[in-house]
């Protein structure tokens, strides 16, 4: 049984390695001992692809490059193929949600005759950094619910980075209700389709207590929310017309019958390229 | 199995207390193993124990001292980071990662700690972080602990003068924000306490509350003890601030507790300085607070203060103490409507004490503040409440206990009118104090105004008030007040006659009023006092003016006017005796006619009041007892008066009595002095008659009961003859004693003789005087030697 193992494997190892200290970026194809690779080229293509779960698999490339490494002919042994993708565009970061993924890879293909082609795959991450937005307005507003309860809340920004802190204060305007406690929540809700076949998912990344008790009229309780700890994405917005990721700040307040009221504000997060 | 109330609590605490420990354990091994992880981790959920709302005040308590050990370890942990290998300032990130609140409180709080004593941070910004932080708790117990941890922290941190840890330009000021800060918030939690939970349980959670209210006042105790305040600092924010929020939080608990926090808590010299800001701050506060006790303990202080020396007593002049305290005071009575008159009364009284104390140079403003006592009882007459009552006699006993002169108290024109609102039981009682006061010390009162303003006070025992209930009155207290009465009158006395007679008036116009019950002991007292006068004037006879009022004569017509006054009572005896004084002092005044005018008097008297027999004895005996001494009445005057007495002494109803009496009368003819009319014969015919008297008497005794009584009489009667005999009365002689010892002789021997020690005894010790005579010798030796016995 043992000859039959190798003969459905594949007659050569190819690696596809990026640049480091020594190195280009290149792939390498290294056949088997003793064996001889046929085939009718090399190429290597740079894919940027969409994937959505509920669409059973399918992929969308948003971005296909291709660059022939080989011409048709036969290895004996190893071989080093150096290759550059120059200016690629990469508008979207590499993501891993609930409903979809989008990915880059690399795909190196040997084409070979009768037999099946040898395809390898290397994914790599991609991501973008933002610069700080010129403007950053603070999230302000007063909201409340008729003669029971009224609140101003402030964060101190409307778009966050990765690493930032969200400083703001909730000031009670009339506090009719007994509160038991009141929490922030980072919500990440992530939309893919579109149309009637639009699926959202809402997760709750983050439940950070802002205050235990109840206060009184006058009261105003400090915010201070490090976002280092939490898994956060930047905000997409309406990636390729295929998904979007958006983030909210939930600001609940519970009361002692286990009432919740709420407020949700969309916040924009972004990559802050660190110096 | 049903748990009650507390039980439920204790098996809350003890799982609190299980939780903490089985955390600390795994928070131990993550120290030991220097794993910052997972210290996190478990001191955050073993300081999630504290998150629970099932224990009162006393129990979290007990919780919070078990994390609080905990968190000490930690802090070591944290402040060594050769262990940990994080900066402190990342570790101050870290640890608010948590997504508990009252945990990453903690724990920051505790991290804190440490950045101050890293000095990475200036401590300042470090501290005012951590307070605004703590915001986020806004439960009254967890909140009241973990800002009590904080100031527990915090405490050897904060910005002083030499403080260690100062950065730039850090200030006592920021130290002074960082305190008051958390004060007013901690104060703030403090009061919403008492909104949570049900009503019904309202004193439980009141109970609960003083529980906790030394964690706040722990605030104003660390502002006091850091060095960097001063009175600038105090008077400019510290006590503005610290008021603002006592007066804001309009919660009476708190207030009074704070407010008393306040005056124990810093220096007295600061209290002095910002008297005016303190007090001001008084009126404002809710009408249940008892501030008559915060007053009361402010001057206590103040008055203490003032008594430690005498260096600082300009300042309290400087700073006008007394008009503002009592100012402060009218305006929290003011403000304070529903305030009880027990309540205005006690805040007088201590502010009396304060100016006794401080001032008592300045009798005006101890009179200002009877006066303003008065204009807050001008609406109650009498007061009924008993507490009040008290306090008012706290009020008035207070300047009597410290000039220990009834006299400087004379001088408050509105201590009567206080006293006049008491109550007739209590205003005696008072008098009684201010009687007594006068008496302890040993107070003379020397002019008729004072004695009037006197006897204004003590109304109260001078005469019946309208409307009081007379029968109440309980015969014991009334003897000891109008003892105490009389003895009073003694005390008011003036060297100056003309005085003295205007205080004789004075009391005399006060005692008249005062009814038959109380005559009889002012009436004597009064009388003596006069005489005394009397005797005084006669001493010092010759220069006296015709136009002065304080002559003898016309004392004596006072005197008569008086006495008179006691026939209203009536009480004969005790007049008579009174005019028989009178007649004396007469006579001892060379006033013939006045004596003579005393004795008819006093003769009327026994002829038409006294009608007792034993009376009549005692009374005969005074008479003759005070006529004998008169040498004033010319012979006529005399023989009038003597012959009187001997007729009076003839008429008494028993036979011994009558002898006794008559036996007496025989020294009316007898003055043994140079002068002295010495009629010898009128001698030995009272004696005679008395003899008479005295068979008659036997022979009645014999008849009636069948034994001889008296023999008694006979000694008694052979001791006046040998007096007589011895005083050289002629018409007394050795035979008439002689036989008059033989008399007596065989009577003893008679059958019917009952035998009486007594007696034999008498007449051995006779006839022992008449051997002793005998033996001594000389004329009277001679004389008696004819005695035979």
């Amino acid at each position: 049984m043992n000859y039959l193992v190798g003969a459905f494997k594949p007659p050569c190892n190819v690696f596809i390695s990026f640049a480091d200290g020594r190195n280009r970026k290149q792939v390498v194809i290294e056949p088997i001992h003793g064996k001889k690779v046929e085939h009718n080229g090399v190429k290597i293509e740079l894919l940027g692809q969409i994937e959505l779960y509920f669409d059973r698999g399918n992929f969308y490339d948003f971005t296909s490059l291709v660059r022939e490494l080989d011409i048709p002919g036969e290895l004996y042994e190893r071989k080093t193929y150096p290759f550059e993708f120059s200016s690629v565009e990469m508008p979207y970061e590499s993501y891993n949600g609930v409903n979809v993924r989008l990915r880059y890879i690399l795909k190196v293909t040997i084409s070979r005759n009768y037999v099946s082609n040898i395809v390898e795959y290397q994914d790599f991450v991609v991501r973008n950094y933002t610069p700080p937005p010129s403007i950053n307005n603070s999230i302000k507003m007063e909201v409340g619910i008729e003669d029971c309860l009224h609140i101003e809340f402030e964060y101190s920004k409307s778009k966050y980075h990765l690493k930032d802190v969200i400083i703001g204060k909730i000031y009670f305007l009339l506090v009719r209700i007994k509160l038991k406690n009141m929490e922030l929540e980072i919500r990440r809700r992530e939309s893919t389709g579109s149309g009637p076949n639009t699926y959202v998912e809402t997760e709750t990344l983050a439940k950070f207590e802002l205050m235990d008790g109840s206060p009184v009229r006058g009261e105003s309780i400090p915010i201070r929310l490090f976002l280092s700890p939490y898994e956060l994405t930047p905000t997409y917005r309406n990636i390729n017309n295929k998904f979007s990721v958006k983030y909210y700040l939930n600001l609940v307040l519970v009361d002692e019958e286990d009432r919740r009221y709420f407020k949700q504000q969309e916040i924009t997060i972004y990559r802050l390229l660190e110096s | 199995m049903m748990l009650n109330g507390a039980e439920y609590e204790e098996k809350w605490l003890a799982e609190g207390i299980a939780g903490i420990q089985h955390n600390a354990f795994y928070m131990h091994r993550a120290l030991d193993s220097s794993n910052l992880r997972e210290a996190l981790k478990y001191s955050a959920q073993m300081l999630s124990e504290l998150r629970t709302s099932k224990l009162s005040p006393h129990k979290y308590y007990e919780l919070y001292m078990r994390a609080f050990d905990e968190l000490r370890k930690l802090e070591m942990f944290f402040e060594d980071d050769s262990k940990h290998g994080v900066s402190v300032v990342d570790l101050y990130e870290l640890v608010q990662h948590a997504g508990n609140i009252l945990p990453r409180l903690y724990l920051l709080c505790t991290v804190g700690s440490v950045y101050i004593k890293s000095k990475e941070a200036p401590a300042k910004e470090v501290l005012k972080d951590l307070v605004e932080m703590c915001r986020g708790v806004q439960h009254p117990i967890r909140g009241l602990f973990l800002r009590s941890y904080l100031a527990q922290i915090s405490r050897d941190k904060l910005p002083d003068i030499d403080f260690e840890y100062e950065g730039d330009a850090e200030t006592v000021m920021d130290a002074v924000d960082f305190v008051l800060q958390n004060f007013t918030e901690m104060n703030k939690l403090w009061v919403r306490m008492q909104h949570q939970g049900p009503g019904r349980v309202r004193e439980k959670r009141e109970n609960e509350r003083s529980e906790l209210q030394d964690l706040v006042g722990k605030n104003l105790h660390v502002l006091s003890q850091i060095e960097g305040v001063d009175l600038e600092i105090y008077k400019e924010t510290v006590l503005p601030r610290v008021l603002e929020q006592i007066v804001n939080c309009k919660d009476d608990l708190a207030q009074y507790y704070l407010m008393d926090c306040i005056i124990q808590v810093f220096p007295d010299e600061f209290h002095l300085q910002t008297l005016e800001t303190l007090l001001g701050a008084c009126p404002q506060l809710q009408p249940t607070v008892d501030v008559k006790t915060v007053l009361s303990r402010l001057m206590d202080r103040l008055s203490n203060y003032a008594a430690s020396s005498t260096d600082v007593l300009p300042e309290f002049l400087q700073v006008e103490a007394f008009t503002k305290l009592s100012n402060a005071i009218g305006k929290v009575i003011e403000a304070q409507v529903d305030m009880p008159v027990v309540g205005a009364i006690t805040l007088y009284v201590s502010l009396l004490t304060f100016t006794l104390r401080v001032h008592p140079d300045q009798l005006d403003y101890v009179d200002q503040v009877l006066g303003v006592c008065v204009k807050k009882l001008s609406d109650v007459r009498k007061l009924e409440d008993n507490q009040a009552t008290k306090q008012v006699v706290a009020l008035l006993s207070a300047p009597l206990e410290k000039y220990n002169d009834i006299v400087t108290a004379l001088t408050l024109s509105n201590y009567p009118r206080v006293m006049d609102h008491l109550d007739n039981g209590t205003n005696k009682v008072m008098a009684m104090v201010i009687v007594q006061s006068i008496m302890k010390n040993n107070t003379c009162i020397s002019t008729a105004d004072k004695v009037e303003v006197l006897f204004e006070l003590i109304k109260g025992l001078i005469k019946d008030i309208d409307g009081a209930d007379v029968d109440e009155l309980d015969e014991e207290d009334f003897k000891d007040e109008q003892n105490s009465v009389s003895r009073l009158i003694h005390m008011l006395y003036s060297n100056e006659p003309e005085e003295m007679l205007k205080i004789i008036c004075t009391v005399r116009k006060h005692t008249m009023a005062g009814g038959p019950k109380r005559l009889p002991f002012t009436v004597p007292s009064l009388i003596f006092s006069a005489l005394r006068l009397i005797r005084r004037l006669h001493g010092q006879d010759g220069d006296i003016v015709e136009e002065v009022q304080a002559t003898p004569k016309k004392i004596f017509q006072l005197l008569t006017k008086i006495i008179e006054a006691l026939s209203a009572v009536p009480s004969p005896e005790l007049a008579l005796r009174l005019y028989l004084q009178c007649a004396e002092a007469a006579n001892d005044c060379d006033l013939e006619h006045v004596a003579y005018e005393f004795f008819t008097q006093a003769f009327l008297l026994y002829e038409e009041e006294i009608a007792d027999s034993k009376a009549q004895v005692t009374a005969i005996h005074l008479v003759i007892g005070t006529l004998q001494r008169m040498n004033v009445f010319g012979v006529e005057n005399r023989d009038t008066l003597t012959h009187k007495a001997t007729g009076y002494s003839a008429r008494l109803l028993k036979k011994p009595d009558q002898c006794r009496a008559v036996y007496a009368c025989s020294h009316l003819f007898w003055v043994d002095d140079q002068e002295g009319i010495k009629d010898g014969e009128r001698v030995l015919l009272c004696l005679k008659r008395a003899l008479r008297i005295a068979n008659a008497a036997q022979q009645m005794a014999n008849v009636a009961r069948g034994s001889s009584g008296p023999v008694t009489l006979f000694v008694e009667i052979l001791n006046k003859y040998i007096y007589f005999f011895e005083k050289g009365n002629q018409q007394i002689t050795s035979a008439a004693i002689q036989g008059l010892i033989e008399l007596i002789n065989t009577e003893m021997q008679s059958d019917n003789t009952t035998p009486d020690t007594a007696l034999d005894a008498f007449l051995a010790s006779t006839l022992r005087y008449v051997q002793f005579q005998k033996q001594k010798g000389g004329i009277l030796g001679e004389k008696f030697e004819s005695i035979k016995l």
